[in-house]
């Protein structure tokens, strides 16, 4: 059997059938876009290749780079959202008393379907029937304000459900993370008289900085493709004031039926996607602590 | 040794060709007839069982009734929601594989399938059956028309009323206006009483565009929106400009729900059937929420009427018979169809018995006459068919007209319209760019 699998042809047969299923779904759809995006289409008809013009035109947009400043204004507040989520998981980890109970309930909203958790706060963020106006007016404020329809404060508005929506998520996983801080290291701590705030910050955080690293990286590429909630609340309005990448690229392919434009703007997110994790990653790119 | 390496090659050649294999087994060309001889025709439909049981349950029955007339013809049905049905049918354009008939809205949304050359004209189904001739309200079937031919035969037609709340007209002693200053004083008692004078779901931009077509309809002239997608008038008219101008007016009198910009049709609609508005300017296809619909009281059907939208002083559309309205869905027949004729036939047949069982069993105005008299049907019907016989004009919605881009393009600028978020000026030039750039 040894030699069997030392055989490089016998390897990468074994590996041939996820390779090709990657290619497929993956690497080909990629190409593809890419391909598109020269092409002057409508997605039904004929393809006319004009070469290099929608990535001109897309480089000149200024409605698309508008809507790559609101998601990177998204992919900043979600990151500052960790720091929450990270010091909410400290706490549960600390063996708190129904510690396993919150863990729980913050999961919640990542089981929920991003269509219905859009329903729930659209009648949350309703200018007068709403929940949240309701509230403003009982407690004596007499303008609240619009909320989604004003072009001011959408994209802030927008803001909260999503972080809402993926505090379970990464809740849970820094929560993991911490629980696999040996104990030796906090006992030993504390015997030398560490706070439990000195504790969380000089051992727990530094041991977790790996994961911590990865959580970034995944809370701004995910906000870069960010799509579901915007769609299903505002659908990029009003005037374009939460106007995301993704949602511009459907606008573009499945609503206007610029099949062309729309690959090419899909590609441009890619690009700035890949680019974006490239810092980051150079940003982060310290030595993991290890005791 | 051997032996397992030949099996271990043996293992990964059969799991590679069980995923080739299961990538080509799903495309198989349509076959002509079924087991049993008869010709098959595939007719995909938009309306589900579940979330519209009455026209399911009219195409149903229509289909069985042909079936025992035709006793060689076969029809299978693919019933999808709206939405889905829409990105199926793009999908299936585009590798070619339309079903024998469908459904299709008209003008621009017909338009890429004819320039693609998938579907067959339907003229000669009209021409050559004398049921049909003559059946069809003026200037409907026309909206599925690409350089003169047919290419598609409505079922619906829907146009646009403002419905209001009689009850709360009433107890401000407030009277259906007939001409736009009428309507604002009415406008200014309800805001200066706290009532929420109209509702619109800006947020889906095609509600508020309503509002928008008629106010361009009744200051330049019902012609005028029809005429700049032509090209035969600017966008940038005086008289466009002027309704731009006092959509925003009546924003800033109050004259709208609240934040509509960020409300969807659906959270509008339930301003006005909550009785927390007093109009709402829809289409013809609320009507059973007004009349025959179960799941609605009977004493709020009682407090609903309606008015045609208000003429403008000194405005060129001087008629209120005058409507904005559509087509809603037709029907489709594919030219690449094996069984073309028969398929054209079954689908004159739908769209006549349609036009009989439409108004009774599911309340909607089918785009062909309707004899009223022989039929029992709630007195708002009579009434919206009774108008319809007499109505001077039906300006099909800019947006339904318009290509996919300047429609979008609208929807966007109204919503931003009625937010205050673009000035009228702004409005119309936007518009005109856009609408510039697609002549070149």
């Amino acid at each position: 059997m040894k030699s069997v699998m030392s055989n490089k042809w016998v390897i990468s047969l074994y590996v041939l059938p996820s390779l090709l299923l990657i290619l497929l779904l993956i690497y080909i759809p990629i190409v593809l876009t890419g391909y598109y995006g020269l092409m002057d289409w409508n997605g039904i008809g004929k393809m006319k290749f004009i070469g290099l013009e929608n990535y001109i035109e897309l480089l000149k947009d200024t409605k698309f780079w508008q809507s790559a400043w609101h998601s990177l204004l998204l992919g900043l507040f979600s990151t500052l959202s960790l720091v929450g989520y990270l010091i909410l998981s400290l706490i549960l980890a600390s063996k708190i008393k129904g510690a396993n109970f919150l863990r729980k309930i913050y999961l919640i909203p990542m089981l929920l379907s991003s269509v219905a958790i859009g329903q729930l706060w659209a009648k949350i963020f309703d200018p007068s029937n709403g929940m949240l106006n309701r509230l403003l007016v009982l407690v004596g404020v007499d303008n609240p304000p619009l909320w989604l329809a004003d072009s001011n404060i959408v994209l802030y508005a927008l803001f909260f459900p999503i972080v809402w929506q993926y505090a379970g998520f990464y809740i849970i996983i820094f929560y993991a993370a911490l629980k696999n801080v040996p104990e030796e290291l906090i006992e030993a701590a504390k015997i030398d008289g560490a706070t439990p705030i000195q504790i969380s910050y000089k051992i727990k955080v530094p041991l977790i900085a790996g994961v911590i690293k990865v959580m970034v990286i995944l809370a701004i590429v995910g906000s870069l493709k960010y799509f579901d909630l915007i769609f299903v609340l505002t659908g990029g309005g009003p005037n374009g004031a939460s106007e995301v990448m993704a949602s511009y690229m459907y606008k573009e392919a499945f609503s206007k039926y610029n099949f062309g434009y729309g690959s090419a703007i899909g590609f441009g997110l890619l690009i700035i996607c890949i680019v974006a994790t490239w810092i980051i990653q150079k940003l982060l790119n310290t030595k993991d602590v290890d005791y | 040794m051997l032996n397992k390496k030949t099996v271990a090659i043996f293992m990964s050649v059969l799991m590679l060709l069980s995923l080739v294999l299961a990538g080509c087994s799903s495309s198989s060309a349509s076959e002509e007839s079924s087991a049993d001889g008869k010709k098959v025709i595939k007719f995909m439909h938009l309306w589900p069982e579940g979330s519209s049981n009455a026209q399911f349950s009219i195409v149903k029955d229509v289909i069985t009734e042909y079936e025992k007339e035709h006793k060689d013809i076969k029809i299978e049905t693919e019933i999808l929601n709206p939405d889905q049905y829409r990105e199926k049918l793009k999908v299936l354009a585009s590798s070619n594989e339309l079903p024998d008939i469908g459904m299709t809205w008209s003008d621009g949304f017909i338009q890429p399938y004819v320039e693609g050359d998938m579907l067959a004209p339907l003229d000669d189904v009209v021409e050559n059956n004398p049921d049909l001739k003559d059946a069809f309200i003026p200037g409907v079937k026309e909206s599925y028309a690409v350089d003169g031919k047919t290419y598609g035969l409505p079922l619906e037609l829907n146009i646009s009323y403002v419905f209001y709340n009689k009850e709360i007209f009433e107890k401000y002693g407030l009277k259906a206006p007939k001409t736009f200053s009428e309507y604002k004083k009415v406008v200014k008692t309800l805001a200066d009483n706290g009532v929420v004078p109209a509702t619109v779901g800006a947020k889906d931009g095609w509600p508020a565009s309503f509002w928008f077509m008629y106010l361009a309809d009744r200051i330049g002239g019902s012609t005028i929106l029809t005429d700049v997608i032509k090209g035969k008038a600017k966008m940038d008219d005086p008289a466009i400009v002027k309704a731009a101008e006092e959509i925003q007016n009546l924003v800033d009198m109050g004259g709208f729900v609240k934040g509509a910009s960020a409300l969807s049709n659906d959270d509008a609609k339930g301003y006005f059937m909550n009785e927390q508005a007093a109009m709402f300017l829809t289409a013809t296809w609320e009507l059973p929420n007004y009349t025959t619909s179960p799941d609605v009281t009977q004493e709020f059907k009682d407090k609903i009427g309606y008015f045609k939208f208000p003429t403008y002083e000194g405005g060129k559309g001087t008629d209120i018979n005058s409507y904005v309205g559509g087509p809603g869905v037709g029907l489709f027949v594919a030219k690449d169809s094996k069984v073309q004729e028969e398929a054209k036939d079954f689908v004159g047949y739908l769209v006549k018995r349609w036009g009989e069982k439409s108004v009774v069993d599911a309340g909607v105005i089918p785009a062909t006459k309707v004899d009223t008299a022989s039929l029992d049907l709630a007195p708002m019907y009579i009434e919206i068919l009774k108008d319809l016989g007499e109505a001077s004009n039906v300006t099909t919605y800019f947006d339904t007209q318009s290509s996919p881009a300047v429609s979008e393009l609208h929807h966007d600028l109204v919503t931003a319209l009625f937010g205050k978020q673009v000035t009228p000026k702004d409005f119309v030039k936007q518009h005109a760019d856009e609408l510039a750039a697609e002549k070149k």
